[in-house]
């Protein structure tokens, strides 16, 4: 009976990435995972999705400028909003 | 200056202890006086000479040093009984809530003490806040305090209450003799409120242990509870607080100095009383009041405390006054200084200077100096300028040099002026006098986008105004009406660098905020560029060469010699603006004046709006706004996007100057003459008004009678609201309609040239058609019907109970009693259409005035939260942690300068490019929104609200003095 919010038309795709992913994207980048954006592991959407502390989510969402753009987001615990 | 002697690895915040302010101090203040008769500092006084001097004839008891070299020393007052400080009420109270009434240890069992200390040992290690933890810690104890007992000690607990901002209140249970808790009827305890004094509170302070105060979010080692109440009282150095003698010889203490008066005064009675054995209630009497002198000391804006006046009556400055808000030191000393070799002035037009170019006054450009190296090269030029010496203009004021190591700056004199001519070297810095083509910076504040600081060529000019062209005026959003504005000059060849390269003028022409020309014509040029390029506007070719001297075209770089050469004919408005536009331009618009037909009959469009240039060439249509306006200008957008800045720049100077020959050449005038119409066509109107006015007649009786229909979703009154407003907002348009059938800008007949070009008699039209100034709409309030006036969105409600004027009856809901006016700005308003009109004008004018002040609010709010982010060479956005805010730029990496109108790529310009003349199949011309979107709809919202107020003629000039 709970509703589920990853079908809200305002949520965007998010997908948890396998440690391939995650060294296949980031290979050719100077930064590391740890300076990606953060989402909370208590995010509406982490917990929808069962994310844990240091997976990364590929969120694909629609863009005004791009139409279609992907992010990446580091899930951390609480007190790591920094 | 003094070389770097020790480097910061660290900075620690804490508090300072009792000892510390002890031990820092050089002088224990008693003496409640500043100077004795003879104007000498009173030993141990607030002026005591140990504490530092101002005055350079006098030396520093302290460090021997003269005044100006000595930065002072503090002393110190020792308090009679101890006070708290301000700073600092809402941590005692939380950390008072945390601990226990008895033993003050914090109220968490052993165990969890020990959990959070290591929680926060961690965070600590790895250079993070310990915030969030002291927050929960913080939460668990306040639920403890007033449900359970001590863990430690067992002792029942007494919560702790604030009154804003130092009384710090025990909440006591009661209990009767047999020690009984007592309580309410429905069981919650009998409470009695008890002041606790600042010994009391600093006693309980005292008993936290280290270890405890640890987990509060209190770091023992710099910073001990109990020392947020204080018993000594760190007297700051003179230096701090100066006093100053005035004109008449007498001498005005600074504000610290005053409130420190007060607090000895305070202190040395309390002190006299306590040693005399006076009543309890006279000493604590004084001692609220040294409380309340100690807090205004440190914030005197403290809520709840009543604000220490000077005699005047104004109140003081002090300490956290000092620091404080805009005029604080950090906003206004720190973050904002005040900076040598600029200058201020009013501003005022010259259409005959370049777009890149500032007129200086003479005046100006004698003070502000350029350092120059002297050379090889300019040696002689600068021995010149000394011999002009300060006052003449292209001269000099100082000659710096070094010898053995040693910069010396020699000023140049009547007297000397010989002398350092003779002994100027290469290597020596000439400061000489701002002269023509030297780059500066212009500024007008607010300062809300990067094109108000834009680097202007510096001409000197007489008259003490500064001048600029009328192009800028969009960018610095300036007029003429008593604008000031402000110029800097570089100091230092890499600045003049950068400013050349990254902040000339040219190179702002378009707009990072939508993609097109921010910077273009206005007003006259765009009248005067239609008048010229008109469709049948001729001169005679003598003319026609008089026109194109006048406006530079002669041995023009980007004008062709061969466009030059006699026709032996007249020649057309479109013909010589021809001569502007590059050769190999291509493009085809609507003009401003496009009526939006149903059908377009582009080249043959009978208003001449359909713009066509070929190779270079304007074949069709007329120069309007559309053409090389600010905000819209589409033929200025291609050729800054094509051409670049400076063939931009150099065709925004030429047209903007042929616009101008050609608005001499036909002659521009307006009066109300132009906003006249026949009487037939009142009559119209008015007939049409009383129709729509019995129409909504008609609606009230329906509502009265009960028989409106209500829409979905609303209420009878509101759905005969909205049809009432659209009834009479439709008869406004219809009447404006009717007027604009009249509202030519000429005769329309084709049929004789001649004529058709003469026929130009209603200037006003011509401008509002053309986007130079003003809207029909204006025209039409002025001609035909003002409309609605709207108070809060609405018909005009406010006023008497159940009506708005006394005139009506009471419930009245006809056009006339909710502020329609049906008169015309020029027949005039009735008294109460008068009165109504006022009541919407001057809302306007308060939103103007609201919605400066918070939308400069929240600029600076954006800008404080974005000003450290940077783009970084991947496209990525980031932070000053290096972390990333955004992974492309705006999310498709698009430089908005560069974008057509916020759009990536424009599909019409790429396929006119490829496909040439059989592009024009595919061209989507009347969905085609280059440049438009943004740019426009700005514009007109910008007009729109100077529509609302203009009204009232009362320009509001937001000078920020």
């Amino acid at each position: 009976m709970a509703f589920n919010i990853l079908n809200h038309s305002a949520v965007p795709k998010h997908e948890i990435l396998s440690d391939d992913e995650i060294e296949e994207i980031f290979a050719d980048v100077d930064y590391d995972i740890s300076q990606l954006p953060k989402i909370k592991v208590n995010d509406p959407v982490s917990k929808a999705i069962g994310a844990e502390e240091g997976q990364v989510l590929k969120i694909t969402r629609k863009s005004e400028t791009a139409g279609i753009f992907v992010t990446y987001r580091l899930v951390s615990g609480e007190n790591n909003q920094k | 200056m003094k070389g770097i002697i020790k480097k910061i690895d660290r900075i620690n915040f804490g508090l300072m202890s009792p000892e510390q302010i002890r031990e820092m101090s050089v002088v224990k203040i008693e003496r409640p006086d500043t100077y004795d008769e003879d104007g000498y500092p009173i030993e141990s006084g607030l002026m005591d000479s140990r504490l530092g001097v101002i005055d350079p004839s006098l030396k520093c008891r302290t460090c021997g040093e003269k005044g100006g070299e000595c930065q002072g020393h503090f002393g110190m007052i020792e308090l009679a009984r101890p006070v708290i400080h301000v700073g600092f009420g809402d941590d005692i109270h939380k950390i008072l809530r945390s601990t226990c009434t008895e033993c003050g240890r914090v109220l968490l069992d052993d165990d969890e003490i020990e959990e959070f200390t290591e929680k926060m040992e961690e965070l600590q290690e790895a250079g993070e806040s310990v915030e969030d933890l002291v927050k929960d810690v913080y939460k668990i104890c306040k639920d403890k305090k007033t449900k359970e007992v001590c863990p430690h000690c067992g002792a029942e607990q007494e919560d702790i209450k604030i009154v804003k901002p130092i009384d710090i209140i025990e909440v006591r249970k009661q209990y009767d003799e047999n020690g009984e808790l007592m309580t309410e009827e429905d069981g919650t305890p009998l409470t009695e409120d008890y002041d606790l004094t600042a010994s009391e509170v600093r006693e309980k302070l005292q008993r936290i242990p280290d270890e405890d105060a640890y987990v509060l979010g209190v770091n023992p080692e710099v910073a001990r509870p109990e020392w947020m109440v204080l018993t000594v009282l760190p007297v700051p150095p003179v230096t701090v607080r100066p006093s100053i003698t005035l004109d008449t010889g007498e001498r005005s203490e600074d504000d610290l100095t005053h409130k420190l008066v007060d607090i000895l005064r305070i202190n040395q009675r309390l002190i006299e009383n306590m040693d005399a054995g006076a009543p309890q209630l006279i000493v604590e009497d004084l001692w609220k009041l040294l409380q309340y002198h100690v807090t205004t000391y440190f914030d005197n804006e403290a809520s709840g405390v009543p604000p220490a006046r000077h005699r005047s009556g104004r109140p003081l400055k002090t300490l956290a006054q000092r620091l404080k808000g805009k005029e604080g030191r950090f906003r206004s000393n720190l973050s904002g200084k005040r900076v040598n070799f600029s200058a201020r002035t009013v501003i005022s037009p010259d259409p005959n200077i370049s777009i890149n170019e500032v007129g200086v006054p003479e005046m100006i450009a004698k003070e502000v100096t350029v350092p120059t190296y002297v050379n090889e090269w300019n040696i002689e030029e600068l021995k010149e300028a000394i011999l002009n010496g300060p006052n003449v203009h292209p001269g000099a004021n100082y000659v710096k040099k070094t010898i053995n190591g040693k910069e010396m700056k020699v000023r140049v004199l009547d007297d000397n002026r010989e002398l350092v001519v003779e002994n100027l070297e290469y290597g020596d810095v000439v400061m000489r006098h701002l002269k023509d083509g030297d780059i500066v910076l212009f500024n007008r504040q607010p300062s809300l986008h990067r094109m108000s600081m834009m680097a202007h060529e510096v001409r000197v000019l007489p008259y003490k105004t500064f001048r600029l062209n009328l192009c800028v005026c969009p960018p610095y959003n300036a007029d003429f009406d008593g604008d000031e504005m402000n110029m800097h000059v570089f100091q230092t060849d890499e600045s003049r660098a950068e400013a050349k390269s990254l902040m000339r003028v040219q190179e702002h022409i378009l707009s990072p905020r939508f993609g097109g020309p921010i910077i273009g014509a206005i007003h006259d040029h765009i009248s005067g560029a239609y008048l010229l390029t008109r469709d049948g506007f001729t001169v005679r070719e003598d003319d026609a060469f008089q026109m194109i001297r006048k406006s530079h075209l002669l041995n023009n770089e980007y004008v062709d010699k061969k466009h030059l050469k006699r026709k032996n004919r007249d020649w057309t408005g479109k013909e010589l603006f021809s001569l502007l536009l590059p050769d190999d331009l291509n493009m085809n618009y609507k003009a401003e004046i496009c009526r939006k037909c149903e059908t377009c009959l582009k080249e043959d469009c009978q208003y001449d709006a359909f713009v066509v240039i070929k190779d270079g060439q304007l074949t069709h249509g007329a120069i309007d706004e559309a053409a090389y306006g600010s905000f819209s200008g589409k033929i200025l957008d291609t050729i800054v996007k094509e051409y670049g800045p400076s063939r931009a720049k150099e065709f925004l100077d030429r047209s903007t100057d042929l616009a101008i020959c050609g608005i001499m050449k036909t002659g521009i005038t307006t009066g109300t003459n132009d906003e006249e119409i026949p009487e037939e066509a009142i009559e119209v109107i008015d007939a049409h008004l009383d129709k729509a006015e019995q129409e909504v007649d008609k609606l009230i009786a329906t509502y009265e009678e009960g028989l409106l229909q209500p829409l979905p979703g609303r209420s009878a009154e509101e759905t005969l609201e909205m049809r009432i407003v659209q009834v009479l907002g439709e008869a406004r348009d219809t009447a404006g309609e009717i007027a604009e059938g009249y509202l030519t800008m000429g005769k329309q007949s084709q049929d004789d040239s001649y004529d058709y070009v003469m026929a130009v008699e209603n200037h006003s039209v011509v401008m509002a058609r053309t986007g130079a100034r003003a809207s029909m709409l204006n025209l039409t309030q002025i001609t035909a019907c003002v409309g609605q006036q709207a108070v809060r969105g609405g018909r005009i409600e406010r006023g008497y109970i159940n009506r708005t004027l006394p005139h009506f009856k009471k419930g009245e809901l006809g056009a006339k009693a909710k502020g329609f006016v049906h008169s015309s700005y020029k027949s005039g308003l009735d008294p109460i259409e008068f009165f109504f009109h006022a009541m919407g004008g001057r809302e306007g004018l308060v939103d103007t005035a609201v919605r400066t002040s918070r939308s400069g609010y929240m600029q600076r709010r954006l800008v404080s939260a974005l000003e450290d982010l940077k783009l970084t060479a991947d496209g990525s956005i980031r932070n000053t942690a290096d972390t990333i805010i955004q992974f492309r730029y705006g999310e498709d990496g698009t430089d908005p300068t560069r974008s057509v109108g916020g759009k990536v790529i424009d599909m019409d310009d790429l396929f006119t490019e490829v496909l040439g003349d059989d592009a024009d199949a595919l061209l989507r011309l009347d969905s085609r929104d280059v440049g438009e979107d943004y740019g426009s709809r700005e514009k007109d919202e910008m007009e729109y609200f100077e529509e609302e107020n203009s009204d009232y003629e009362s320009e509001t000039e937001y000078e920020s003095e």
